[in-house]
């Protein structure tokens, strides 16, 4: 498939922003083998393919940046979209948020809330996704208030220690991506 | 029957930004290094890496960890053209310092200083935060890279005419980019899956 990073920023071939990605010809492609082994991985193993596509609409919904927002709702069925943007419209906040360390940078703690599904978004999303979907916000909006009873949650809905590896990896992956399409698009808008 | 996490061994928390040397102990279980196959063993990328817990336990999804990797190097280390590696790492650390990532923030702050000759300046970042008072140059990318990380993203055509006048070409900008968004990748990681603990 084309590389989704250039899709979505739209990077034609040969223009002054493909040169600059050439540049960085690993980075590019391992960014894009990054994005097959989550969404069309050699074994899908124990996430299933609906679950990754329904945890990547949600990060992106979160994130709010249109383009990387429609992909990833492009993917799934009509129902469980609907369903992951009344949670999103419910969960969206502002970041990073958290607690350090007691200690000197308590000074900078900014506390804030622990989000937790509706009950019409558990109802809609299953067993194991309203946990997968709580830890989520965690990790988009104030992921240093993580802490090991946050896995222990995901391990209790089922997740195994694998499967938190391929969620987490998920989750912060697409907050890279994101990340390259938004500052990339802003740059091609100046160029 | 359900897992459980791991309790970590007895250890010291740091409780502030440093660019001393930390551990980092992992809150559910790494692979077991004789039960890693090739595969798991390739996905390391440096062979050293299976000494690291961390790497290990990433190691479970070895393809999206070689991909990552193999994202993360070419980003930082390489010296063609773009941004020079001392402000790659500087954007890191800034952006690690925001997220507050204590263990990545100290990796990355150590290569910042090291690169760039200003230790004094890059430690100045962890004490006061992203809102240190630096240059006119480190001030743009640092302001730039917190942008990139805020939620929403508040990265726009200003960050960009600072970063322009300040020097930075139009590649310069995309590998500051680059940095600060992987970082709100490994930041994810590293502050999720286990907690860092002082050496010694």
């Amino acid at each position: 498939m084309s590389d989704v990073i250039d899709t979505l920023v739209g990077i034609a071939p040969g223009s002054k922003l493909d040169a600059i990605r050439a540049q960085r010809s690993e980075a590019r492609k391992h960014a894009q083998a990054s994005y097959t082994s989550l969404f069309e991985p050699r074994d899908i193993a124990g996430v299933t393919a609906e679950e990754r596509h329904a945890i990547a609409a949600f990060v992106a919904g979160l994130h709010g940046e249109p383009k990387t927002d429609a992909f990833y709702a492009a993917k799934l069925p009509a129902a469980l979209r609907a369903a992951i943007a009344a949670e999103v419209a419910a969960a969206k906040s502002k970041g990073p948020y958290g607690r350090f360390p007691k200690g000197p940078l308590s000074a900078e703690d900014a506390p804030g809330p622990t989000w937790k599904v509706s009950a019409a978004g558990r109802k809609a999303l299953g067993a194991r996704l309203p946990a997968a979907f709580e830890h989520t916000h965690m990790l988009v909006f104030h992921p240093r208030d993580a802490a090991a009873p946050a896995l222990q949650a995901l391990l209790d809905a089922g997740w195994s220690t694998t499967d938190i590896v391929t969620v987490s990896q998920l989750v912060a992956f697409l907050s890279y991506q994101i990340r390259v399409v938004s500052g990339l698009s802003t740059l091609a808008s100046t160029l | 029957m359900t897992e459980k996490t791991l309790t970590p061994p007895p250890h010291t928390e740091p409780v502030a930004f440093t660019r001393d040397m930390l551990d980092w102990l992992p809150w559910i279980e790494p692979m077991a290094e004789q039960d890693m196959t090739e595969r798991h063993l390739t996905s390391l990328v440096d062979a050293s890496r299976v000494k690291s817990p961390y790497f290990r336990l990433l190691a479970r999804d070895p393809d999206v960890l070689e991909a990552r990797t193999r994202t993360d190097k070419d980003i930082f280390y390489n010296p063609e053209a773009g941004l020079p590696r001392a402000e790659r790492e500087l954007a890191a650390a800034a952006t690690s310092r925001l997220n507050g990532c204590i263990y990545c923030a100290s990796v990355h702050a150590r290569f910042a200083a090291t690169y760039s000759k200003r230790p004094d300046d890059v430690q100045r970042l962890l004490d006061e935060g992203v809102g240190a008072k630096l240059d006119e140059r480190w001030d743009a990318i640092v302001a730039a890279s917190v942008a990139l990380t805020a939620l929403p993203i508040t990265f726009g055509p200003p960050h960009i005419e600072r970063l322009r006048k300040v020097g930075l070409d139009d590649a310069a900008i995309a590998d500051l980019i680059g940095a600060a968004s992987f970082f709100n990748w490994a930041n994810r990681l590293m502050l999720s899956l286990g907690e860092p603990a002082t050496q010694g």
